[in-house]
C-alpha cells in the first residue's frame, strides 16, 4: 500500500469510526478537505468522500416526511396481506372522525398525508401505526373498548407512536446507510435503473423492518411507555377523561389473557403493568359516559363488534 | 404613549428581522387564521415552497406565504431545510447540495413505489382507499361540540 492508498483508506476508516465510537460529526468530511488541500487526492475523490461521509452520518431522524410517507404506505399495504381491510364504510368513517379530531391534539399534526385510520377483518386484538399517520385496528381491539372514551385512548396510544416516529427507528442502520449514500452519489440527476433498482432493495429491507416490528416483535417497553404517556397527555389537550386510557387497559389485559398471549400480547408489555405505570400520574375515578359520545360510539361499531 | 408606540415599533422590527425563509414539508400546508388546528384554511401552499416565518408561539410561525397572504402554520409543517424538487418539476433546483438533495424526496419516494407497483409486490388498492378518508374540519368541530369535548388547547 502507497502513501496515498493509505492516507484514502485512512479516511474511508474516519467515515465510520466517529459513528461507532464517539457519535462526533463531519471528521471525514474536514479530513477529505485536508488531503484534498494537501493534493493527497483529487477534488473529485474528496467530494466522493465528503457525500459517503454525509450518508454515513445520517440516521432514521434524517427521513423526510415525504420518505417516511412512503415508507408508511408499504408498510399498510404489507400488513394487509396478513390482515385483510375491513370494508364498512360506517364503522371507517367513524373511526377517522374520531382519529382525525384527536390528532389535531398531537404534537405533531402535520404530517406528509395526514393520518388515516382503517379496520382490519381480524379477531385478533391488534392495532398498528403505520409510519406518517396510517393507522389499523382490529374489531377485537374495539372489543376491550365500551365507550367513546376507551376507543379515544387506543387511538391517540396509535397516534403518538406516529408522532416519536417509533416505526422508523425500527429500520437498521445499515439499510438507511446504503440508502442515503445512493441518494447523495445521485446529487441532483434523475435516478437511473440500476440505482432505482439498488434503492428499491433497501426500500422493502426498510420496510420489512418496520413490519416485523409492528407484527412480530414489538416495540421497547420504554418506547410503548413513552407513547402511553403522550397518549395520556393528548387525551387531555382534546378533552378527553384521562382515566379512560388506564380503564381500557384492565379491559384489555382481561380480554388478552383469554386471547391466549396472540396478537397485541405478543408485541405489547402486559396492559396490567402499563395501567400500573400510568397510574402513578393518572387517576382512576370513572366517570359515566357521555350520553351522545356512548350512543354515536355503538351507533357506529355496533355491527362490527357483535361476534360473529 | 409615545413608550408603548416605540415598544410596539420595536416589537414588529423585531418580528420582521427574524422572520426567515422555511419550506413547506407536508404534501398540502393549510395556512390557518388563527394558530390553530380548527383555525379557517386562508391559504394552501405547496410542498417544498418557501414562506417567510416569524417567530414561533407554541408550536405556531406566523408566516407570509409568496403571494402574500399571512396566517399561521404549525411548525409540524415546516423545514429549516430547503427542499429541492426533482428534475422534471417546475420547481426544478440545480446545483444543490446532496443534503438539499437527500430533501428532495429522493430516495423512498414514488418513484421506488411505482417500481414495487410494476413488479406486482404490493397491493395499493386499500392503501390509496384509505388515504382517501377525509374528514373536514367543520366536521371535526361539530363531532366535538356535539360530544361536549371541553377545551380546545392545542
Amino acid at each position: 500500500m502507497n502513501n496515498r492508498q493509505l492516507v484514502v483508506a485512512m479516511l474511508a476508516l474516519s467515515l465510520v469510526a466517529p459513528v461507532l465510537f464517539c457519535g462526533c460529526e463531519g471528521v471525514g468530511e474536514a479530513g477529505a478537505e485536508i488531503a484534498r488541500a494537501a493534493g493527497v487526492i483529487t477534488a473529485d475523490e474528496a467530494q466522493s468522500i465528503k457525500r459517503g461521509a454525509q450518508a454515513v452520518e445520517k440516521s432514521w431522524q434524517d427521513l423526510t416526511p415525504e420518505q417516511e410517507y412512503y415508507i408508511g404506505r408499504a408498510v399498510v399495504a404489507q400488513v394487509l396481506q396478513s390482515y385483510p381491510p375491513l370494508d364498512r364504510p360506517q364503522a371507517n368513517g367513524y373511526l377517522n372522525l374520531l382519529g382525525q379530531s384527536l390528532a389535531i391534539f398531537s404534537e405533531r399534526p402535520e404530517t406528509f398525508g395526514g393520518y388515516h385510520f382503517l379496520l382490519l377483518d381480524s379477531d385478533e386484538i391488534n392495532a398498528f401505526a403505520a409510519p406518517g399517520g396510517l393507522i389499523l385496528v382490529t374489531p377485537g381491539m374495539l372489543r376491550c373498548c365500551e365507550n367513546e372514551d376507551e376507543l379515544a385512548a387506543v387511538l391517540a396510544h396509535e397516534i403518538c407512536h406516529v408522532e416519536k416516529k417509533h416505526g422508523l427507528s425500527a429500520i437498521k442502520q445499515g439499510r438507511l446507510t446504503e440508502a442515503f449514500t445512493i441518494i447523495a452519489s445521485e446529487s441532483a440527476k434523475q435516478m437511473g435503473g440500476e440505482e432505482l433498482a439498488a434503492l428499491t432493495r433497501e426500500f422493502e429491507g426498510s420496510v420489512g423492518d418496520v413490519v416485523m416490528t409492528l407484527t412480530t416483535s414489538g416495540y421497547s417497553r420504554k418506547q410503548e411507555n413513552s407513547a402511553d404517556a403522550a397518549a395520556v397527555a393528548l387525551l387531555r389537550r382534546a378533552g378527553y377523561p384521562e382515566a379512560a386510557m388506564v380503564t381500557m387497559l384492565q379491559r384489555m389485559d382481561e380480554r388478552l389473557a383469554d386471547a391466549g398471549g396472540l396478537g397485541f400480547a405478543k408485541t405489547h408489555p402486559s396492559a396490567q403493568s402499563r395501567a400500573e405505570v400510568l397510574r402513578k400520574t393518572v387517576g382512576d375515578t370513572e366517570s359515566s359516559p357521555d350520553a351522545v359520545r356512548q350512543q354515536r360510539f355503538a351507533a357506529a361499531l355496533q355491527s362490527v363488534v357483535a361476534r360473529r | 404613549m409615545r413608550t408603548k408606540i416605540l415598544i410596539a415599533l420595536l416589537t414588529v422590527s423585531a418580528g420582521a428581522a427574524l422572520a426567515a425563509p422555511m419550506s413547506i414539508q407536508v404534501r398540502t400546508g393549510k395556512v390557518r387564521a388563527t394558530p390553530s388546528q380548527l383555525g379557517a384554511v386562508v391559504a394552501t401552499v405547496d410542498y417544498g415552497a418557501k414562506v417567510q416565518a416569524g417567530t414561533p408561539e407554541r408550536g405556531w410561525y406566523p408566516v407570509t406565504t409568496p403571494d402574500g397572504k399571512t396566517g399561521w402554520l404549525h411548525e409540524s409543517a415546516l423545514s429549516r431545510k430547503p427542499i429541492a424538487m426533482r428534475a422534471g418539476t417546475t420547481d426544478a433546483a440545480t446545483g444543490v447540495s446532496s443534503d438539499e438533495v437527500a430533501l428532495a424526496g429522493k430516495g423512498f419516494n414514488e418513484q421506488v413505489e411505482a417500481k414495487l407497483r410494476s413488479e406486482g409486490k404490493l397491493d395499493y388498492t386499500w392503501v390509496d382507499r384509505m388515504a382517501a378518508f377525509q374528514v373536514a374540519a367543520d366536521q371535526i368541530a361539530r363531532f366535538r361540540t356535539q360530544g361536549h369535548l371541553p377545551g380546545g388547547a392545542q
